[in-house]
């Protein structure tokens, strides 16, 4: 509050809108500006032209009703690498997440425009075979949400989707799976009791291992440990930190630690807007603009 | 910036200086309101209903209880002389107070007038009087007849009084005196004569049962494949007549099908011949066993001094009443409780079993969930996981629970005229014309009664299953859908099974509320009397267009129906406590399923 800024040097066509009349160069009170309605270009680092894109959003906008939750998102996902997306409640980083596989599509009212793509292939084409796409990806929830059956068939699920039934293949691939998420150990014994019956951490890593069953190109994280305690986040994190190396994966946190901790890359979304991204390095130590540093400084947020 | 000028306590309203007490006075509760703020008055009243609701549900199930227990328990033999010099003699089912009118006093011999008038005074005119089951019907032309106090001059308990319960004319009370075998009295005096009895009655009513079965079973096959074979002709007939009104009467096509019209003629009679030598057998068989049973005869004398001689077969249960032991008279009412259960009903329904009631009842059930559950779990499937939520949807769902307030007669009369008379009137004319005019499925049936029923019952599993398919957390659809299934796999494998509990709670609301409707029945097939059950041995062993006997009917036709309606009040009770034990036998058996179930998908919140 202390910089109170001249906004009046900041055109925009008026509500709301992801197209201005020309973009501000002045990074003050860029944040007080979005707040208004106006849309600024994301700060982002090139080096991540360098990268193996595996997913990438081009322009995205969504709705909903008349609400618009994401303006003109561009953002690039690199291969095998953590990227995490992080800003204050509400900026709409669950939300973009979510688009990426398009669970928003079970919301009546959402509408979209731009779009995304996987590896080249587009997501929001008219004509895609949305459970195909899924397929393609795997997706961990903010609450553990195992299935109403025993261990070993939440882990298989995709694989019983898909038609397998074939008892060498899935015995095979659930012990490979839960290794890699680090639960076989602790459930190898009662792999045909209920998943439920597990505690809430062991159910987030059995989430992990559903979503990592199938060999997804991408795993889609939304905000995994914000339902558990300091330990099992902790186990969550390390878990995130041995699948960088086979998977690539988008995370959402609302905690800047975690974010530091297990990402390559960082996004900083602000009320629909990304605001800044790059490098996690360069973004915790000296992000290139003001409002960054004071979010994840905890100035604001 | 001042906090606490920022944020008052309770309002802005007070100055600074007195900030404090203001907001005490303000925050003072009047004397009125004590007992509301401490919430006791709203305890006492909520605890006092549900007291009250305790209270009936308990007293409604001890009364029919106590009620229903007592009928089969064995009562004393009383032989009352009256003051006329009658004899009364009998069981005592009840008694109570009530006011003599002076003509019974006046019939009254005149040395106990006096007397009898003195007694009334003293009790302000009210006397004590009691019914006595008197039995011999055949005799006495009744069957109950009522003894004032006043009128008793003597009160015993003969030895020898003996019960038959008996095939036809109700309980028989009496002395035995004879035994006799082929005509010839074997044994003289009640104890000897009651020693031959006991040892010939069970091998005579063992004929007696193998004889039934016979009748029954046998004779029932050959009737059957009489008909069959009639009605096989019969639809040769029918198509020979079709051929000549379709062909002509000089056609080829006529001549042959005359041709097989005597063809089937023929072989309904050789087919009939066989048939008619084997019912000769049995009718053979089944006078054996008659003439067998003929020959032991009992011969009793009423305590009036009248002398009957009684076949053994017509005697289904006898007992010296005033010579048994508890134990005995616990295997009387053990007995006589098997036999309910297991026994077809006689005289009028008014005695013997229910069993063809119970079979009826658990049947139509089973059927009316077999029909209901599926229908209205795939309507609430549509609703709530498919249907896009609007106007017509949420009219559709009105409606539905609209039907759950409709009279259950309504139901009665669309499954009459809907079921029986339109379906059932075109599945006859399409598949058994041959036995029109009498109607096969066009008329009452179980098939119908469990449509009806299945119907009527519709909203209570609709409502429940899309309670239940609302309960599934959005997080569970999103994880199955975030795992590459399809809209319906999802509802198989996660939607489903997780609303399985609530879905199972709506069958068990659904099998109380039809298992227990009586009214719709009586249009669309309960009847008074079915000889034949709709599961039997006889091809195709399923005859979903019988009739049949229901529970619920059973108590309605005992209770209002019955011509001998004082023996029959006490098998109200009983069949009574016997339709609630059915169903609280049927939710048990569905709540102990649903319960496994949710054992199964433990419903745990991170």
């Amino acid at each position: 509050m202390d910089r109170q800024e001249d906004i009046s040097t900041i055109m925009t066509n008026g509500k709301g809108n992801p197209n201005p009349l020309f973009r501000a160069q002045s990074t003050d009170g860029r944040l007080q500006a979005i707040a208004e309605g106006k849309w600024f270009a994301p700060v982002v680092d090139q080096s991540i032209e360098k990268e193996e894109i595996v997913l990438a959003v081009k322009e995205f906008n969504l709705w909903y009703g008349d609400d618009q939750a994401l303006f003109d998102i561009s953002l690039k996902v690199p291969r095998g690498k953590v990227t995490a997306i992080i800003g204050p409640s509400g900026c709409g980083k669950s939300t973009l997440l979510r688009s990426v596989n398009r669970l928003n599509d079970l919301v009546d009212i959402v509408r979209t425009k731009g779009d995304m793509t996987l590896y080249g292939d587009s997501i929001y084409n008219k004509g895609v075979d949305v459970i195909e796409l899924r397929k393609r990806m795997g997706m961990v929830a903010q609450k553990p949400n195992p299935f109403p059956m025993s261990i070993y068939e939440n882990v298989i699920y995709p694989l019983r989707i898909d038609g397998i039934n074939d008892r060498r293949i899935l015995d095979e691939v659930c012990e490979k799976t839960l290794k890699g998420a680090a639960l076989w150990d602790e459930v190898k014994d009662r792999l045909q009791k209920s998943a439920l019956g597990l505690s809430g951490g062991q159910q987030q890593r059995l989430c992990v291992a559903r979503a990592i069953a199938s060999e997804p190109e991408i795993l889609l994280m939304d905000e995994p440990c914000s339902a558990l305690d300091p330990v099992a986040t902790a186990k969550i994190e390390d878990l995130i930190y041995q699948l960088r190396e086979d998977y690539t994966i988008l995370i959402v946190t609302h905690n800047m630690q975690q974010a530091a901790r297990v990402s390559d890359y960082t996004a900083f979304m602000y009320l629909g807007q990304l605001v800044e991204y790059g490098r996690t390095a360069s973004i915790f130590k000296k992000p290139q603009l003001q409002e960054t540093e004071d979010y994840i400084s905890g100035r604001f947020g | 910036m001042n906090n606490q000028e920022n944020h008052p306590p309770a309002s802005g309203v007070a100055g600074s200086g007195n900030k404090a007490s203001a907001y005490r006075t303000r925050r003072r509760p009047g004397k009125g309101a004590f007992m509301a703020a401490h919430g006791q008055p709203m305890v006492w009243l909520s605890g006092g209903m549900l007291a009250v609701c305790v209270a009936m549900i308990i007293g409604l199930i001890a009364f029919v209880v106590i009620k229903g227990m007592a009928t089969f328990w064995p009562g004393p033999v009383v032989r009352y002389v009256t003051v006329t010099g009658d004899i009364v003699s009998g069981e005592v089912t009840r008694g109570g107070h009530y006011e003599p009118r002076e003509q019974l006093i006046d019939d009254l011999p005149m040395e106990v007038r006096a007397a009898t008038m003195d007694l009334l005074t003293r009790n302000e005119g009210i006397s004590e009087r009691m019914l006595v089951r008197t039995g011999n019907f055949e005799l006495d032309n009744e069957h109950f007849r009522w003894i004032s106090d006043f009128e008793i001059t003597g009160k015993g308990f003969p030895e020898w009084a003996l019960v038959l319960e008996r095939m036809t004319w109700g309980r028989f009370y009496g002395e035995p005196q004879s035994f006799r075998i082929d005509g010839e009295t074997v044994a003289e005096g009640a104890e000897a004569a009651w020693a031959q009895f006991e040892t010939y009655h069970g091998e005579v009513r063992k004929r007696w049962q193998a004889r039934r079965d016979l009748e029954s079973k046998e004779l029932g096959r050959i009737n059957h494949a009489q008909e069959k074979a009639r009605l096989t002709v019969r639809q040769v007939e029918l198509e020979a007549r079709e051929t000549m009104a379709a062909h002509g009467i000089d056609s080829g096509a006529y001549r042959q099908a005359v041709e097989a019209l005597e063809r089937q003629r023929e072989i309904f009679d050789e087919e009939n011949r066989a048939l008619e030598a084997r019912y000769a057998e049995i009718r053979d068989e089944i006078a054996a066993l008659n003439r067998e049973n003929d020959r032991y005869e009992m011969k009793l004398v009423t305590f009036d001094g009248r002398e009957k001689t009684m076949g053994l077969a017509e005697v289904v249960r006898a007992y010296p009443a005033n010579q048994l032991g508890i134990f005995s008279k616990a295997k009387i009412y053990v007995d006589r409780w098997l036999e309910f259960l297991w026994d077809a009903p006689r005289e009028a329904n008014s005695e013997g079993g229910v069993f063809p009631a119970i079979f009826g009842t658990v049947v139509m059930t089973l059927i009316m969930v077999v029909f209901v559950v599926p229908f209205g779990v795939l309507a609430a499937l549509y609703l709530r996981e498919y249907a896009k939520a609007g106007t017509l949807v949420s009219i559709i769902r009105i409606a539905v629970n609209n039907l759950a307030g409709v009279p259950s007669i309504v139901y009665g009369v669309f499954g009459l005229g809907f079921f029986c008379y339109i379906v059932g009137g075109s599945i006859d004319s399409l598949f058994f014309s041959a036995k029109l005019p009498s109607p096969t499925f066009g008329t009452g049936g179980i098939l119908w009664a469990s449509l009806t029923l299945a119907l009527l019952t519709l909203p209570v599993v609709i409502v429940a299953t899309e309670e239940a398919l609302a309960a599934v957390p959005s997080s569970m659809r999103e994880g199955s859908y975030a795992a590459g299934a399809s809209k319906w796999q999802t509802i198989k494998r996660i939607v489903l099974p997780r609303a399985m509990p609530g879905i199972l709670t709506g069958m068990i609301l659904a099998m109380a509320r039809g298992a227990g409707e009586v009214a719709p029945l009586m249009l669309v097939g309960a009847v008074k009397l079915a000889p034949e059950l709709p599961i039997d041995g006889i091809f195709p062993f399923i005859h979903l267009e019988r009739s049949f006997m229901h529970l619920g009917f059973h108590i309605y036709d005992l209770g209002f129906q019955s011509q001998n309606s004082e023996a029959a009040i006490p098998m109200v009770f009983t069949t009574t406590l016997l339709l609630i034990t059915i169903i609280a036998v049927l939710n048990i058996g569905a709540i102990l399923l649903r319960s496994r179930l949710r054992a199964k998908f433990i419903v745990n919140t991170v």
